[in-house]
């Protein structure tokens, strides 16, 4: 490898034995990688440094490492997913860092996200969420044509985006209010949008909001961090439709 | 009840409760305005409102709206709070999020205050005497408002402090305005960026037409 295509950074990692410790930050000086390496490899490279001597490794979240899965999280430079917009954690490169820079990495802070160990933290309430209502249901039989119901391109792409919605968890991390409105109402939305979905809409927006009220999210304010730190892009007029759909479902009671 | 115990519906009390707030804004605004041209018509106009069933129904219907916002702004506030109660070392904000819609509370606060500098500076020298039935120590005590107007911003600190609280104002509906639409479902991609303008449009209108009045106030005695 060439000298000049390796970098130098200081890690500064959260870390904490359990749910129940206190937890700290801790400096890792001078961990060797290079630009091209991506931002969880370093944080292997670093963990096998750590196996090497006897420490615990850092544990943190992460499985597909391609943008798909929602698996990564991370709290990096101040940023959810770090700097890069429109991007998880798993396809930020350290291009992005300079060398010799000190790079603080925290867990996701949010009251319904407790941290399990180090940077990962339990998620579960949005499989909590997704289980009240996130689903069309079917009754068995023969598969129907594809082009059985016609829907307009206009509302297919909006579905589609919705769906693009990776369940990461971002959103929750960046609000100040640890608030959970732009998973849920892209999850709303994406049904909402079709006709297949429009059968059980009234019955899943009501369930999913009252779900994620139970599991102490907060309020939106509409500050729009979510969007902005959003990986997918996700629009907060997905929020606007998850209001109105609630608010007429609960005028139909 | 949905409107109580749900995120959203809060969160439809805390806009329905601004807006209703704003366009009292407007008539508010708009009345002072003719302050600036005629004192006579503005105290035709406070005398509509002194204390007869229709002025004190609306100072009513007005005062629960404030109450209504004000106690779902410290909800909304506390429950915020409990969902984060541990915050980020680093958090640094993207350029989209606005300084308004993170500080909503203590923008609240500070009007809050000024309110109360406010009612003790017009409502308790005007509609308050009134309703208590106290006779004026001399004619037109309790109905001059235009006069009234020109004593209170003769004083060059109080003008600097009420521009400011409208200042304060100003930002708390830039964020406010749209952010209502958005709660209550009555936004989109399309809308987004008109809400947005109309938004700072009718708070800046909000904002000078206030002050000129101030403004006008202290030059008219001085
Ligand atoms: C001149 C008087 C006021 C007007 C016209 C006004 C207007 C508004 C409007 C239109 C909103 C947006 C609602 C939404 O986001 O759905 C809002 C939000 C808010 N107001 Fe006011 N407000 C006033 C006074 C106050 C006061 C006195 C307080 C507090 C002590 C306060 C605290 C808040 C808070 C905390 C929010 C954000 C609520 C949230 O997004 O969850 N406001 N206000
Ligand atoms: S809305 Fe965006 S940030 Fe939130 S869970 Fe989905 S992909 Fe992640
Ligand atoms: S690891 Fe799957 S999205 Fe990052």
């Amino acid at each position: 490898m060439a000298t000049d295509n390796t970098m130098k950074v200081n890690l500064k990692v959260w870390r904490q034995a359990d749910s129940k410790a206190k937890g700290e930050f801790k400096l890792y000086e001078n961990v060797e990688t290079t630009p091209d390496t991506s931002f969880l490899e370093t944080l292997d490279i670093l963990n096998e440094t750590l196996v090497e001597k006897g420490e615990e490794p850092i544990v943190f979240d992460h499985d597909c490492r391609e943008g798909i899965c929602g698996m990564c999280s991370l709290f990096i430079n101040g940023h959810p997913h770090g700097p890069a917009q429109g991007a998880t954690t798993c396809q930020l490169y350290m291009r992005r860092f300079k060398d010799g820079e000190t790079i603080t990495v925290e867990p996701w802070r949010s009251a319904a996200f407790p941290v399990i160990k180090d940077l990962m933290v339990n998620r579960n309430a949005f499989d909590q969420i997704q289980q009240a209502g996130g689903y069309v249901s079917f009754n068995c039989g023969g598969a129907q044509d594809a082009n059985a119901i016609p829907i307009s391109k206009v509302d297919a792409d909006e579905a589609m985006d919705s769906a693009t919605c990776i369940g990461c968890g971002a959103c929750v991390a960046a609000c100040k209010n640890g608030s959970a409105m732009l998973f849920v109402s892209a999850k709303v939305s994406q049904f909402a949008l079709l006709p297949q979905g429009r059968v059980e809409a009234v019955k899943r927006v009501k369930s999913m909001v009252a779900k994620m009220d139970e599991l102490g999210f907060g309020n939106c304010t509409n500050t729009r961090a979510c969007e902005a730190e959003c990986p997918k892009c996700i629009s907060i007029s997905n929020i606007a439709r998850m209001n109105r759909e609630f608010i007429c479902a609960k005028f139909k009671d | 009840m949905w409107l109580i115990d749900s995120s959203i519906g809060r969160k439809v009390i805390m806009s329905v409760t601004g807006l209703f707030l704003v366009l009292f804004l407007i008539f508010h605004m708009s009345m002072n305005v003719t302050a600036i041209f005629s004192g006579e018509t503005y105290n035709d106009i406070c005398g509509f409102l002194g204390a007869n069933w229709y002025a004190l129904a609306g100072t009513m219907v007005l005062a629960a709206g404030v109450v209504l916002h004000i106690v779902f702004a410290f909800i909304l506030s506390y429950r915020n709070y409990k969902a984060r109660p541990i915050g980020y070392s680093t958090q640094k904000n993207q350029k989209e999020v606005e300084l308004a819609s993170q500080n909503m509370l203590v923008l609240g606060l500070i009007i809050l205050l000024g309110l109360g500098l406010h009612l003790s500076h017009f409502w308790a020298k005007m509609q308050l005497p009134e309703i208590l039935g106290t006779t004026p120590a001399y004619e037109g005590e309790f109905t001059n408002g235009a006069e009234l107007i020109k004593i209170t911003f003769s004083n060059l600190g109080i003008c600097v402090g009420y521009i400011a609280w409208f200042f304060v104002i100003w930002f708390h509906l830039t964020h406010g305005i749209w952010s209502a639409f958005q709660s209550t479902g009555l936004d989109n991609k399309v809308w987004f960026p008109r809400l947005k303008m109309c938004a700072n449009i009718l708070s800046t209108i909000i904002f000078l037409g206030f002050t000129a009045v101030v403004v006008a106030g202290y030059l008219q005695s001085n």
